[in-house]
């Protein structure tokens, strides 16, 4: 028989290197399976990764990691065809020890952290694909992949295999997902100076920006768009859920020409060369589409569980803290030499009791909410752009009329009721 | 039967980009790759060593300390155990300084065991010149033998083995002594899909690594940039290759331009290259 590991890791993101790592270093045999070329390879996100996961697994990791710049400034926008009303917040605390998140371009950050993990002693194999698990007695004894002679057995397999986790499909953990519980989201690295970057975004040296754009830039529908700065390239992608995109018969690249040439956009861009164009599902399903996490021999952690909040998008600081839960019920179960799922099934535990399930609850309508009543995208967008319009621009009209024309406007369009149901509906949703 | 497989890091060439100021490879625009002749080289190894149904296969190398990643391809493909010889001093060689190096680290390798053959890959795809392995060989005093195509047989009792040699216009069949050092390309086999032992066994493996302490009897200035008399005079990038012709006309008259084309260009026709 093949050699036996503690642990198997299938996959080499941000949840599956957290849990390498955190069970390498506590002494475990760990084998990282990844099917790309080199971990990052594959993988693709925003950009914005989070100090505070990542520093519980490997303290001060930004003297060391390859990041873009430091975040100081979230700025959000509610736009239309030619405007947008916006708000956001800049504060020169983030730009400095311990910060608050980073900007990150996925292939060299994914890269340097799975080399952490094999510092600690992780095996990582590349280029490799993990085809299916080994069930045994209705327990998962290890994986088959698509080299010769591919089986390798383990205590515990950890499925971190990504959003459409086929192999928490195979174990029936979960069934494929809908059109509404995906978005697919779409993105550019844009070549830009850092002076240009600077100057255009109102930044200073290691200074970085977000900027989240809802309204036209996803012609209405449900879904963002968004902008980060990195040191001299910008990622500039947009996404709507997967039923959004079928229903308006929108296609993604066209979205993001749509949004790269809006003229809100287009001079924060101007100039820029494409470097690199990417496309991903985000499990965006959120609460409702988290599928059973630990098995018999088994756990599933980050997009390979659905652990993204939409709302806040946040996912891969809930792909490394899954991760990292993940790894310490391995090591107690280890203690034990219990792999069983009631063993295992302290890192469900653990995941519902941290802020990731519970932040997934408070926002578990949300989605849904959205993608049913469109008219916060389509409607209350425009609506927002055109009162502030009308609000800012002097034309001899007494602010006090201008109020009262535009709660006439507003509620005109919808009807007052309407207008006080969509309001309720939605604090309800995100309360 | 002990194989050596010399082997080296290059930049994939395929999507380097070139310093348009400095006319130098700008090395950061392309990512370090074991040189694909070499992967048939030590894939060749492998199946020798299947053919005869035992030996050890070796792979060496010279280069930073990086460049273990192509020992641990090797030993994806099913080397056995793999040295780098890593030193400022061996910096800046040219093929001549290259093959000198290698030449003392196999007479190292070959004091712990015997070497039977060395096997080279054709040229590495950034300097293109083809001549490490030759200078290994007239170092070694054994023959080389460039561009093989196929390793037909080996006769253990004579220690000698039947070779396929591609040359201008044809095939050459060899026998040759062994030992001796073979230079291959890509016709020469198909890089098989490595077994999942051996990438648990290269996630594994710590490449030997010596520095120029560790070579005997080595002349120094021999070594590295000293050693090399190599002067890159001009580097550019050649002009795009203009676009082919496109025959118009009906089916007929497509066929007469065509037929008229090559009787003129005749060497269209034997290109064998």
């Amino acid at each position: 028989m093949s050699e036996k590991f503690d642990v198997i890791v299938v996959g080499a993101g941000p949840a599956g290197t957290s849990c390498a790592y955190t069970c390498a270093k506590n002494g475990l045999k760990v084998l990282q399976i990844e099917r790309g070329e080199y971990p990052g390879s594959k993988n693709v996100m925003g950009g914005v990764l989070y100090r505070q996961q990542m520093e519980e697994i490997i303290p001060e990791f930004w003297k060391e990691a390859p990041l873009e710049r430091p975040v100081i400034e979230q700025r959000f926008w509610m736009m239309d065809k030619e405007s947008a009303v916006t708000f956001g917040y800049k504060g020169l605390e983030w730009g400095m020890e311990p910060y608050n998140n980073f900007t990150v371009l996925r292939a060299p950050f994914d890269q340097w952290f799975a080399k952490k993990g094999v510092e600690q002693g992780v095996l990582l194999v590349n280029e490799t694909v993990v085809l299916e698990c080994i069930v045994e007695n209705g327990k998962v004894v290890g994986v088959r992949t698509d080299r010769p002679d591919g089986e390798v057995y383990a205590d515990v397999v950890v499925l971190a295999d990504g959003v459409n986790s086929l192999l928490g499909k195979q174990l029936g953990f979960h069934k494929e997902f809908r059109p509404d519980e995906v978005a697919l989201t779409v993105m550019e690295v844009i070549n830009l100076s850092k002076d240009k970057i600077n100057d255009r975004f109102n930044l200073e040296e290691n200074q970085g920006c977000t900027i989240e754009i809802f309204g036209d830039s996803t012609k209405g529908n449900l879904g963002t768009a968004f902008i980060y700065t990195n040191k001299e390239s910008i990622n500039i992608g947009v996404g709507t859920t997967l039923s959004s995109m079928i229903k308006a018969k929108l296609k993604p690249y066209d979205l993001l020409d749509y949004l790269k040439t809006h003229p809100m956009v287009r001079p924060l861009m101007e100039g820029g060369e494409s470097l690199e164009y990417l496309a991903h599902l985000i499990p965006e399903g959120g609460y409702h589409s988290v599928p059973k996490v630990a098995g018999n021999g088994v756990l599933l952690v980050g997009d390979a569980a659905q652990l993204v909040n939409a709302i806040h998008r946040e996912g891969s600081n809930m792909a490394m803290k899954s991760g990292k839960m993940a790894a310490e019920a391995i090591i107690e179960a280890k203690n034990r030499n219990d792999f069983s799922e009631s063993s295992l099934n302290k890192y469900r535990e653990a995941l519902y009791d941290s802020f990731i399930m519970k932040d997934l609850e408070k926002y578990k309508d949300a989605a849904h909410v959205f993608e049913h009543y469109p008219q916060y995208f389509n409607e209350y967008v425009p609506m927002i752009n055109r009162a502030a319009s009308k609000f800012f621009t002097v034309d001899g009209t007494s602010k006090k009329d201008k109020q009262k024309q535009i709660m006439r406007s507003i509620t005109g369009e919808r009807g007052k009721l309407k207008v006080i149901q969509d309001m309720f509906r939605a604090w309800k949703a995100v309360k | 039967m002990h194989i050596v497989v010399c082997v080296k890091q290059v930049p994939d060439t395929k999507i380097i980009k070139i310093n348009p100021k400095t006319n130098t490879l700008d090395r950061r625009s392309a990512p370090a790759i074991l040189n694909p002749y070499d992967a048939h080289a030590v894939q060749e190894a492998v199946k020798i060593k299947k053919m005869i149904g035992e030996g050890t296969i070796s792979v060496l190398s010279m280069g930073p300390p990086q460049a273990t990643a192509v020992i641990k391809k090797s030993i994806e493909i099913g080397a056995d155990r793999g040295y780098l010889i890593s030193d400022r001093a061996f910096a800046g060689a040219d093929t001549l300084a290259t093959s000198y190096a290698l030449s003392k680290a196999l007479e190292r390798i070959s004091k712990e065991q015997k070497i039977d053959l060395v096997i080279c890959g054709l040229h590495a795809i950034d300097g293109d010149t083809g001549q490490v392995g030759p200078g290994i060989a007239r170092r070694l005093d054994i023959p080389p033998i460039t561009n093989v195509i196929e390793v037909t047989e080996f006769n253990k009792k004579e220690k000698t083995v039947l070779l396929k040699r591609k040359i201008a216009n044809g095939y050459q069949l060899i026998e040759a002594q062994y030992p001796c050092l073979l230079t291959v390309g890509k016709e020469i086999n198909e890089i098989e899909y490595s077994p999942m032992p051996n990438m648990i066994k290269a996630a594994r493996y710590e490449p030997i690594i010596w520095t120029v302490n560790d070579l005997e009897n080595v002349d120094r200035p021999q070594l590295g940039l000293k050693g090399s008399p190599t002067i890159v005079g001009k580097m550019f990038t050649p002009p795009k290759p203009e676009g082919g012709k496109k025959l118009d006309g009906n089916a007929d008259e497509q066929v007469a331009q065509l037929i008229a084309l090559l009787e003129d260009k005749k060497e269209l026709l034997f290109a064998n290259h």
